[in-house]
């Protein structure tokens, strides 16, 4: 049975109707919708279980704290992590890239260098420029090859011993882009530089291995990977943890407090101060138990072959431009596009008319977007509940489009 | 499943204006330009004006936008041709939105009020 067939029932929300059609929802990327297992499970928790996690010397309490732990190990064992201090649990990969960039820029001297790439999303740009402020540290950046592929020649030129941080990203959200993160950090490490990945596009796609990955820290949300809004992982290799000093204080993420000073907590709740998303990690639990039963590996292969058909598809429309990789090299979940003549946001919202829910605008990427020479792109993006008939809806839709406006 | 062809998004106005504007162009001898973006979509948009005595003379506008956007524009730098600039700044969103004959989603008000926005940064005494 096709992964689409297997699971749409589970996700309520796909048996609405938009705009008197039925919903075609190719905004995953963005945020992925929930299966009923997902929206069950934190109704369950808060319904029977919900207590504040860790200190709480009662049943309830003790009851969330072993949920909310048990979550973390689901994440571990998914993401192939080495032990569960790894695994830390934030707000989302902004809070997980911020969190890095500023217990990280706290060690930069001047002339050290941060090296990204152009096809970053402005979260993991903003953070490293707000690191590297008044340390006169500079931010450079890796281009891009004709193709949307990592300029990995320009890479090796701009590495140096100046280079402390390399941030790049798994899979671009607007390109589609697979960089060659295990070369990269290798590369990196030899350089002394640390890595850190934007996983985000990648742990609702790929299946993830950190210890093949070799990179130093790999942040990624839930709510992309059918789990819920509000949580996030950042992975980091033990010893890196150990030496980062934490960036926030509060509550639980010390071992003793005095007026004067305090003493930090084990890892990995050395990172977690104040009540964490406690619901969020059951439904993220879920939600990795959801998409384990079904395998990553044929999560991967249903949506690629969706994007590949939909590149197929859309660059074959007169007037329909498709951005990323040529056809034939692996690619994300995210195929960006354009119409000649009319302006994303437009082609959004006549899509949306026809129940076609996509992506519209800069996608949190500008300086991508000049390098695409465009102000904005529509963006399709798949999940394992589309189907190939969605992919021929959006392109007849787009065939039609130019007499809607 | 043969998808229904799209009925009108959006109001004849901003059709016309999007297909063609009238006031879009460059201005050469403006005494009060300003440029600025929406941050949600990356659009841009530049108002240009010969203000003479208080009076805004001539208006003029550029930029990368979407049909709501340049048709708001549009209608902006007609709307203040031969006003005071005192008057000008006093343009609404609800205004343009009347002479759009049209009304908007929430999402794309900002689409509406960039151009007034501009407008009023120009013309900022």
């Amino acid at each position: 049975m096709r992964l689409d067939e297997q699971t749409r029932g589970d996700f309520p929300i796909l048996a609405r109707t938009v705009n008197g059609h039925p919903l075609v929802y190719l905004d995953s990327a963005a945020s992925s919708q929930k299966p009923r297992a997902v929206l069950e499970a934190m109704d369950q928790y808060y319904t029977t279980s919900h207590a504040n996690v860790h200190r709480s010397i009662h049943t309830l309490g003790e009851e969330a704290t072993e949920l909310y732990e048990a979550a973390r190990d689901r994440v571990q064992r998914f993401i192939g992590a080495a032990s569960r201090e790894e695994v830390v649990f934030t707000r989302g990969t902004t809070d997980g890239i911020n969190l890095v960039a500023e217990a990280l820029g706290r060690a930069l001297r001047p002339g050290d260098e941060i090296l990204i790439t152009d096809m970053e999303h402005h979260s993991n740009i903003v953070p490293w420029q707000m690191a590297a402020r008044d340390r006169r540290v500079r931010v450079r950046s890796i281009p891009l090859t004709g193709d949307g592929l990592l300029d990995l020649e320009a890479f090796d030129r701009m590495l140096s011993e100046r280079t402390k941080v390399v941030a790049f990203t798994h899979v671009s959200n607007v390109l589609g882009t697979i960089t060659p993160v295990a070369q990269l950090c290798r590369r990196a490490r030899a350089a002394g530089a640390v890595t850190v990945i934007d996983g985000a596009q990648a742990a609702p796609h790929l299946p993830l291995d950190m210890s093949a990955l070799g990179c130093d820290f790999y942040v990624f949300s839930s709510h992309k990977m059918l789990g819920p809004t509000g949580i996030g992982v950042l992975w980091a290799r033990r010893a890196v943890l150990d030496a980062l000093e934490p960036t926030r204080g509060g509550g639980e993420m010390i071992k003793e407090v005095w007026i004067d000073r305090a003493r930090w907590n084990d890892l990995p709740w050395r990172f977690e101060p104040g009540t964490p998303p406690i619901a969020e990690a059951v439904g993220l639990m879920a939600a990795i138990a959801y998409l384990e039963k079904l395998g990553m590996e044929r999560v991967a292969e249903h949506e690629g072959a969706l994007a590949r058909a939909t590149v197929e598809q859309l660059a074959a429309i007169p007037g329909v431009i498709v951005y990323g990789p040529r056809a034939g090299v692996p690619r994300g979940a995210v195929v960006a596009f354009s119409v000649d003549g009319l302006h994303p946001h437009d082609v959004a919202a006549l899509l949306d008319q026809q129940g076609i829910a996509v992506r519209a605008g800069h996608h949190c990427a500008q300086p991508l977007m000049r390098w695409c020479g465009v102000v904005g792109t529509a963006r399709a993006s798949f999940s394992l509940y589309n189907s190939s008939e969605e992919v021929a809806l959006l392109s007849h839709a787009l065939a039609s489009l130019r007499t809607g406006l | 499943m043969t998808p229904a062809p799209p009925a009108a998004l959006y109001s004849d106005v901003i059709r016309e204006r999007w297909r063609r504007p009238r006031f879009r162009g460059e201005l050469p001898d403006a005494t009060a330009v300003a440029e600025d973006v929406n941050p949600l979509c990356g659009d841009r948009v530049r108002m240009m004006l010969r203000v003479e005595d208080g009076q805004v003379a001539a208006a003029r506008f550029a930029g990368d936008s979407c049909a709501i956007c340049t048709a708001s524009a549009d209608v902006v730098a007609e709307t203040v041709e031969g006003k005071t600039a005192a008057e000008a700044t006093k343009l609404t969103t609800e205004d343009v939105l009347t002479i759009l004959q049209t009304d908007v989603r929430p999402t794309r008000l900002r689409c509406v009020a960039l151009p007034l926005t501009v407008l009023q940064q120009a013309l900022q005494p």
